[in-house]
């Protein structure tokens, strides 16, 4: 509850800053209903890049409530993103395409789950290799992917690739973003992934598996099966965000699309309330976690800071975040 | 006769260069709490795993009224009524009461979608907690807020919840106050009316006294004996226990009584985050020292604290009448004050690391050459000390965490007798010990206490404390709430003083 309270804190003072930043900077000729109009496009261009992040940290977030992580995260988001041009290109039909990649994302995530739960490989590893694995197969299948490759590869496929990039994106033909179609996306995922967690027996196995393997065990809960099943659940969405990252870019180059979104996949899911150690975290937390980074860039980016200082700034204040938790923490554990 | 309930016939298991059980044979009635008691490394443990499934037998049968059964798993054993409580408590503490009550069997409706029925649950929750005493209330709580006793009767709350027939307990309660412990003996009894057989292992003999009709011995994976209701006794069972006479269990042979020079005080001592009552005591040479109080009444913060893990907030600690500072254990160390802490695999030894690498760790200092270590020096003293303390291990490079508890043990007072101690602080000094270890333990304390150590010994064993102790400080809430010694010194008295009463 607290750590709710803390995440919706920090989002509420980060969009405060970028509101006021806006106003600040309206040049004072300018009627106040444009600089709304203008905050309004900005916020929708964040929540779009909001839901993009959502949907890989709730993946993640699954993984760390089991006690496990998923480093290769990334990389098949951009493993992804390649396979879904490749396909696209060579005659598949988007429509065909885009649960193809999912399913192959699933696959991925069973091969992690596998390792993981039958050869006893410890998570880390077993996904840190997984990472250089489909980055090196994003590479393998082609240096660089973009709708327009597709549509002039197969014509006819542009008007149902525009059709699901209006659907998932909420872009029009002409690139223009109409409503975060991504975040209305993670809202969706998130009050099904919400509802398992919180509602059903699977989500209790996830919660008892990550605080006590063993206390779970010895209830009967077949706990291998539980564990792929979030490796599963995990890369299939991260195969789904490739598909949307394929969508919303001009183009994707093979080493580095995606690069890095592990990390903050694993940033948004604890800073949405996941503990490292496993059995902690809510969907709403998740959502929310997820939504500190878009606003956070945005904000660097609109007060005119060097886009170089993004990095330095979201470390910095995500280490200010970490140490107020923790002060919170032992707080609330001393009055106890 | 009746079809007994579950019998186990000349069952075998083997671990990679160890056997641990042989040819054991065991048989329980309806209703019937039969004790399973055995030096650790005896048997009992991988037994009750292999009745409940953990295991499969190498050899031998298991029947449950009268037919063959072989689980692949606990899980299915549970489903035949019989349930294992394990030693380390089981729960998902992050859960609530209710959740760890149906884990794993969960009322849901929606098919495969499994969405949980919990007004239901909760209802059946409440009925199963009455069954062993606790509230309804407690129902919604996290089980990580619940006290280790409550947590316990969670654990039966839970076995009760199965339909269960065979409720199997391993040490249940060795982390129990007295109180919580009458509470589980009163839940046993009432299960025994209803016809549930218990098995129960326990490391407290006098506990094995009060709840049991019967006692099967363990030794060395075999069958050691059995003895009748009647013939429980504490020599009667040590002496199956062991194979041997073991009259001077508690003994007192160095010691010189309690009238020697004070070594360790400990003047208006508080530490930080504790409670604003100080405390005062002293430590004498010859004596042992012994500190009696519930779980949670403030024994091992106050060790930890004089031992520097902890920070003095007030008061003062001296050692042979000079000021001594401890501001962190590298100072108590210097000074010659030890701990050997309640939870050796947490705080006492580095589990993943060799016999050999545990005895070294506290004494490099000593070790130390100008190009390393000295490794002549390094295996003398493994050497010394593994025979010293007679520590059964292949040899000083074995992985301590492999070892019997008492054997792990040994290796805890070993590290610090090599650096030759003044003050050897125990808390709990023989938990989770077999008997064999445990009367060498003894021996060796008492040798050390009249040698001049001073020896400061918290326990929670009421033998133990009155056995061993020469003087005892009681503490109740972080206070001390008295000192008893000679023929003051009771079970009574100390629990009286232990529960906020005053001393008779």
């Amino acid at each position: 509850m607290m750590r709710i309270l803390g995440v919706l804190g920090l989002l509420v003072a980060l969009y405060g800053g970028l509101v006021g930043t806006y106003v600040q900077n309206a040049p004072g000729f300018e009627p106040t209903s444009r600089t709304q109009e203008r905050i309004q496009g900005n916020l929708i261009d964040v929540a779009s890049i909001q839901g993009r992040y959502g949907v890989i940290t709730l993946g993640a977030a699954m993984v760390i409530i089991t006690g496990g992580i998923d480093l290769s995260i990334g990389a098949v988001v951009g493993c992804a993103a390649v396979l879904f041009g490749v396909l696209t290109q060579n005659g598949v039909h988007p429509f065909a395409a885009l649960p193809l990649v999912v399913l192959a994302g699933a696959g991925v995530g069973f091969g992690n789950g596998l390792l993981i739960t039958r050869l006893k490989l410890q998570p880390f590893l077993v996904t840190l290799c997984g990472m250089f694995v489909y980055r090196g197969a994003a590479r393998l299948l082609a240096g660089s992917v973009s709708r327009t490759a597709t549509v002039e590869a197969q014509p006819e496929f542009a008007a149902s690739l525009q059709m699901i990039r209006y659907v998932l994106i909420g872009k029009d033909a002409s690139g223009e973003l109409l409503f975060p179609a991504q975040f209305v996306l993670l809202l969706v995922l998130a009050a099904v992934i919400g509802f398992f967690l919180h509602r059903t027996a699977y989500g209790r196995y996830w919660y008892a598996i990550g605080h006590n393997e063993l206390a779970a065990k010895y209830a009967g809960v077949s706990v291998d099966r539980q564990r792929v099943w979030v490796y599963v659940v995990c890369s299939a969405l991260a195969a789904l965000a490739g598909v949307l990252l394929f969508l919303d870019m001009p183009s994707i180059q093979a080493d580095s699309g995606g690069q890095y979104l592990e990390l903050y996949a694993i940033l948004g899911a604890v800073l949405g309330g996941c503990s490292l150690r496993g059995g902690e975290g809510t969907a709403v937390g998740m959502v929310l976690g997820a939504m500190v980074l878009p606003v956070l860039e945005n904000l660097v980016n609109i007060r005119g800071l060097k886009s170089d200082l993004i990095p330095a700034v979201i470390g910095l204040t995500l280490l200010a975040g970490t140490i107020l938790d923790e002060f919170i923490r032992r707080r609330s554990r001393a009055r106890h | 006769m009746t079809t007994p309930r579950l019998t186990a016939t000349a069952v075998s298991k083997r671990f990679p260069g160890v056997v641990a059980l042989d040819g054991v044979t065991l048989t329980l009635a309806p209703g019937e709490v039969l004790a399973v008691v055995g030096e650790n490394g005896a048997g009992k443990s991988t037994l009750m795993k292999i009745l409940a499934g953990v295991y499969q037998p190498d050899e031998g049968t298991v029947e449950l009224d009268g037919r063959p059964v072989r689980f692949a798993g606990p899980a299915e054993a549970t489903a035949a009524g019989v349930v294992l409580i394990h030693q380390e408590l089981n729960l998902a503490e992050n859960l609530t009461v209710a959740d760890n009550l149906f884990l794993g069997r969960e009322e849901t409706t929606g098919g495969w979608l499994r969405v949980l029925g919990r007004r239901g649950m909760a209802a059946r929750a409440a009925e199963l907690l009455a069954r062993v005493g606790l509230p309804a209330d407690r129902v919604t709580r996290l089980v990580e807020t619940l006290p280790p006793g409550e947590k316990q009767l969670v654990e039966i709350a839970r076995a009760l919840g199965t339909a269960v027939r065979v409720l199997i307990m391993d040490e249940p309660t060795s982390s129990l106050t007295q109180k919580e412990t009458e509470r589980l003996y009163a839940v046993i009894d009432s299960l025994r009316t209803v016809g549930v057989s218990v098995l129960y292992i326990s490391h407290r003999l006098a506990e094995v006294k009060r709840c049991a009709d019967r006692v099967t011995v363990l030794r060395d994976g075999k069958n050691a004996g059995e003895l009748p209701k009647e013939r429980v006794t504490h020599d009667n069972m040590v002496r199956l226990m062991v194979g041997r006479d073991m009259k001077q269990f508690y003994p007192k042979v160095h010691r010189t009584g309690t009238g020697g020079r004070s070594v360790l005080a400990l003047d208006a001592v508080r530490y930080r985050n504790g409670p604003d009552t100080p405390v005062s005591l002293e430590v004498r040479a010859g004596e042992i020292l012994g500190m009696a109080g519930l779980v949670g009444a403030g024994r091992t913060e106050l060790a930890e604290a004089v031992f520097g893990v902890r920070h003095l907030a007030a008061g003062a600690l001296a050692l042979d009448g000079r000021p001594l500072a401890v501001k962190s254990p590298v100072d108590a160390i210097a000074a010659g004050v030890f701990l050997v802490p309640e939870d050796r695999r947490l705080h006492g030894l580095v589990t993943a690391e060799s016999v050999g690498f545990n005895l070294s760790l506290p004494n490099l200092d000593r070790l130390r050459s100008r190009f390393g270590l000295h490794r002549r020096a390094e295996a003398d003293l493994h050497a010394t000390w593994i025979e010293r303390l007679r520590v059964k291990t292949p040899s000083a490079a074995q992985t301590v965490g492999l070892l019997s508890g008492g054997n792990q043990q040994k290796v805890v007072y070993g590290k610090w007798l090599a650096r030759g101690p003044r003050v050897l602080i125990l808390d709990e000094p023989t938990r989770g010990v077999d008997v064999g270890a445990k009367a060498e333990i003894y021996a060796l304390v008492d040798e050390l206490a009249g040698r001049g150590v001073a020896v400061w010994m918290i326990t929670s064993d009421m033998e133990e404390l009155l056995g061993m102790s020469d003087r005892v400080v009681v503490m109740h809430e972080g206070r001390l709430a008295g000192e008893l010694a000679g023929a003051a010194l009771t079970e009574e008295a100390v629990m009286r003083l232990a529960t906020g009463g005053q001393a008779g």
